[in-house]
């Protein structure tokens, strides 16, 4: 039977729209068993196939560009690509240090310069195209439910 | 393994990002490289300046997994400053919350994260509905989470950065039905997580870290939320805590590490069991007592089985509040801001949590300094995994099954990368 063909992917943030999904899974394991095949979801597995996805669902905010080159990756490899969660919706909280000042930007700067972090922290939208968003801190799980809902629909797998 | 150049980038099936690189030459253990990949958020900067009534709800959202530990131990350390005492009510709801936290990360660590290896799965997704026992599990996974997923939201508002409580008590009450709802759902459970305890008192494998001290926040209780630091030498008062760690730059790693007076130390599930096993609920201790002989346990792999009875402690300690638990109306305590310094400690799922906070007299944030447990265990991690390999290097003929073993040393820990990553370096005197 055809599965909607998913990807879940966490970039800088709590992930606690992570642990939210998990707690779906309580409720819906039984039904999602049947529609979703989840080929990425470094918190549930090792294995990792993006070489065709319906939807990634993407978290966190992006803060270096090792990050946004993975997630124009994703865009690539993803018909649909769903921000998730108020970093990667709005940037914020993890966007925190665009707002600092002079002062505690000195502070941070070998941090920053060490580890190639990017000058600013981005919302996904400023990185690649999005098609749909999740807002929240964690996500609101009933907007979350009705986009997997539509793509249930859109990409014609029975329910 | 004669000469192996392996980098694990993503180390799956743990909250956050870690990797490990390790150098092999000549069939010795040159170089071992455990770091934490997580990007910093800066936090311990950007709660300068922001109201001490609003900076739990801001440090909670360092870590999505132990979320209502952060909002409890920031909490307890704004309470210190202002010199609130809350009501014996708050004190139990706020056991309540933290009861259900536990409940439901122990439950995720064991049943989603480690428990796919026993049956040979890479995830819980692929265990089989036509097998029994991997029928069982599953179903017993969703069934342990969503129980201690109920408590947070009735008691918090929600599971994750929950709303309800704040400095000075709770904004909102739970209504006597929801607790005993709550109180059915963790009674019915008890035969379910002894089932889980006596398979990872089976399964778990071994890796004696012999050296090894350990640290852990303990009350006759076990309550996780009160008493006194109790170490491998001693015990001492719970404020004290950070004037004994001792700060570690680890320059591949986005965290720091942390030693307990020069000594590297464990926090966490097996510490508090290897510590205070004898503070666990008496219903516990009853049903538990021939495996509770199994600590104190140099194995780090006892953690997750410690992890388990935890859990069972938590069912048992929750119901016992709830069984009597009339609530009365009450709306948090009044706050007057004033300078001062305070600390917080309590004990988070995965170890000893710490805050300190120094706010001026409009109560604005000055200074912050948060040590969470995976940043105190890091050290260990890598000298665990290093160990590992100068005892088992012969064993393994292929990169994938090695590759394998080192991820379960470092699931054992149960380590939390969000929470780990979240500051910028803190250097105690």
């Amino acid at each position: 039977m055809k599965k909607l063909r998913i990807g879940w992917f966490s970039f800088s943030c709590c992930e606690d729209s992570t642990i939210i999904f998990t707690e779906l899974l309580n409720e819906h394991f039984a039904q999602w068993r049947k529609l979703l095949d989840i080929r990425a979801m470094l918190v549930l597995q090792k294995k990792e196939d993006m070489t065709s996805l319906d939807v990634a669902f993407v978290e966190g905010a992006v803060t270096s560009r090792d990050q946004s080159d993975k997630l124009k990756l994703i865009r690539n490899r993803a018909k649909k690509l769903v921000a998730i969660g108020s970093c990667a919706c709005i940037g914020m909280p993890s966007a925190q240090r665009n707002l600092f000042n002079a002062e505690t930007k000195a502070e941070i700067e070998a941090i920053l310069t060490r580890f190639k972090y990017s000058e600013k922290v981005l919302k996904l939208s400023e990185v690649v195209p999005i098609d749909d968003q999740v807002p929240g801190c964690p996500m609101n799980e009933k907007i979350f439910l009705n986009i997997l809902d539509k793509y249930l629909k859109e990409f014609k797998i029975d329910a | 393994m004669h000469n192996l150049d392996l980098s694990l980038s993503d180390i799956s099936k743990i909250e956050g990002k870690a990797s490990c690189d390790i150098k092999i030459r000549h069939g010795k253990v040159e170089d071992v490289k455990f770091s934490i990949s997580e990007f910093k958020r800066f936090y311990t900067r950007a709660i300068k300046g922001k109201d001490i009534v609003a900076l739990p709800q801001l440090t909670c959202r360092i870590c999505g997994t132990c979320s209502n530990a952060h909002l409890l131990c920031a909490i307890k350390a704004c309470e210190k400053i202002l010199d609130i005492h809350v009501s014996e009510q708050t004190v139990k709801l706020r056991r309540l919350l933290n009861f259900g936290l536990l409940i439901r990360d122990h439950a995720l660590h064991l049943y989603i994260f480690v428990m796919p290896d026993f049956f040979g799965h890479d995830s819980i997704l692929e265990f089989k509905e036509d097998d029994s026992l991997e029928h069982k599990f599953l179903h017993d996974a969703f069934q342990v989470k969503a129980v201690g997923n109920h408590l947070s939201i009735a008691v918090g508002g929600r599971s994750v950065h929950a709303p309800y409580a704040v400095v000075g008590g709770f904004t909102r009450l739970p209504n006597g039905e929801e607790l005993k709802k709550c109180s059915d759902e963790l009674s019915g459970l008890r035969n379910t997580v002894i089932d889980l305890i006596k398979l990872f008192k089976e399964k778990d494998k071994t890796l004696i870290r012999p050296d090894l001290q350990f640290a852990a926040l303990l009350d006759s209780e076990y309550s996780f939320l009160d008493g006194e630091i109790y170490h491998s030498k001693g015990r001492e008062r719970a404020g004290k805590y950070g004037d004994n760690l001792e700060y570690v730059s680890i320059p591949y790693s986005h965290a720091s590490g942390f030693r307990f007076k020069g000594k590297t130390y464990m926090t966490g599930a097996l510490a508090r069991l290897n510590l205070g096993k004898d503070k666990l609920h008496p219903k516990t201790r009853q049903s538990l007592n021939s495996i509770l002989d199994l600590f104190p346990s140099n194995n780090i792999y006892h953690n997750n089985l410690a992890q388990a009875i935890e859990i069972l402690h938590c069912l048992d300690s929750a119901a016992d509040i709830i069984k009597n638990f009339v609530i009365k109306e009450e709306k948090p305590l009044p706050i007057n801001r004033k300078a001062g310094t305070g600390a917080g400690v309590i004990e988070a799922p995965r170890g000893i949590l710490y805050y300190r906070l120094s706010v001026d007299g409009g109560g604005k944030v000055i200074k912050g300094e948060i040590v969470v447990p995976t940043g105190q265990n890091q050290i260990g991690i890598e000298e665990s995994i290093r160990l590992y390999l100068e005892n088992n290097l012969t064993k393994f003929k292929e990169k994938e099954d090695l590759e394998k073993e080192i991820e379960s040393i470092v699931r054992a820990y149960d380590p939390c990368m969000s929470c780990a990553s979240h500051f910028l370096k803190t250097r105690y005197s």
